[in-house]
């Protein structure tokens, strides 16, 4: 009987699994979509059948921002370019020199948006956006002020504890209707 | 002497690609878990605006989405070229909003149904009009948690 010629199986060349292994590496790489997933958090105020009272608030304590349909700036009554927005609310907010036409604390403080419905949804959510980062900054101050750390860095009570003494109100009005195309 | 004579005809031994796949299939696995598969082709334009103040929306599974834009050129005949919603496949009015929140929270756990988001991509030129009932719309539905999609700005006002 002839022995088998050979005593080892001849070794399977792998290098065809690499090929296989890219196809389904490439076919990956092209379907991954990198989604935009980030934003601007908000919370919405409940929905309430009743029309709300004029509230019985002091103007002082009330910060008015109006956007019309030509995406200017109305802030309590004069105009008011972007750029400026996030520091005259934070002079707002926390009113250091004690003003009598500003808040009175900031516990007291009340921003009031009223859009039109032509105005571009991006001055609205740049408006938005300072008057939210002018808020985030105040909170960083404060942060550093009675912690020594960043706002980003405290516990999530901590920053709860932070946002209750200066707290976020942005009250949203129905927008006014001049200017829809 | 002769103990030590080099075997005849030895070239360098072949390097192994066996172990290659394996890197391979390890870059593979990790596109398979980081890759998203689209969930809904846009009708609609949707360049969302630059902000600074962004979050990350955490627990992707929990979220929803809503476009509001102007229908792309194909859909324009059909549809005009005011901005309009979409939900997921489809062009919708602002009433069916509580129909489409329903059915997310079917999706979604008992326990973490309060933790849903919704995520509105609005195109930049779209006017707050409908913006606006949309945002209503929620508010009556009591979905209250809310996320503005937007890209990081990176140059001043």
């Amino acid at each position: 009987m002839a022995k088998k010629s050979r005593r080892e199986a001849p070794a399977v060349n792998a290098s065809s699994m690499a090929d296989i292994a890219f196809l389904l590496l490439i076919f990956f790489l092209v379907t991954t979509t990198i989604d935009i997933d980030k934003g601007i958090r908000v919370k919405l105020p409940p929905w309430s059948d009743e029309i709300p009272d004029p509230l019985k608030l002091k103007t002082r304590n009330v910060f008015s921002v109006l956007v019309n349909a030509n995406n200017e700036i109305l802030v309590r009554g004069e105009s008011m370019d972007k750029a400026d927005l996030r520091e005259k609310t934070k002079e707002f907010i926390m009113n250091p020199t004690n003003r009598a036409d500003l808040s009175e604390s900031p516990e007291n403080a009340i921003i009031s948006l009223k859009n039109d419905r032509g105005t571009e949804y991006e001055t609205y959510l740049t408006v938005y956006n300072e008057l939210k980062a002018a808020y985030n900054e105040i909170w960083e101050a404060e942060s550093q002020l009675q912690n020594g750390r960043s706002y980003k860095d405290l516990s999530f009570d901590m920053q709860k504890t932070i946002r209750a003494g200066i707290p976020l109100v942005i009250s949203e009005a129905e927008p006014t209707d001049f200017g829809e195309e | 002497m002769s103990k030590f004579s080099k075997k005849r005809g030895a070239s360098t031994p072949e390097i192994s690609t066996a172990s290659l796949p394996d890197i391979i299939f390890m870059l593979l696995f990790f596109f398979m878990v980081v890759t998203v598969m689209k969930d809904s082709s846009l009708k609609v334009k949707v360049t969302v605006p630059n902000a600074t103040e962004l979050e990350k929306l955490e627990r992707k599974s929990l979220v929803h989405y809503i476009y509001v834009g102007a229908p792309l050129p194909q859909f324009q005949a059909q549809y005009g070229t005011a901005p309009r919603m979409q939900l997921n496949d489809q062009f919708a009015s602002v009433d069916d909003i509580p129909l489409f929140l329903e059915q997310e929270k079917l999706k979604v756990n008992e326990k973490e149904r309060d933790y849903i988001t919704t995520s509105l991509r609005v195109d930049r030129e779209a006017t707050m009009g409908i913006v606006s009932d949309v945002k209503t719309k929620l508010r009556q539905s009591n979905q209250l948690r809310l996320n503005y999609s937007a890209r990081f700005r990176t140059d001043d006002l």
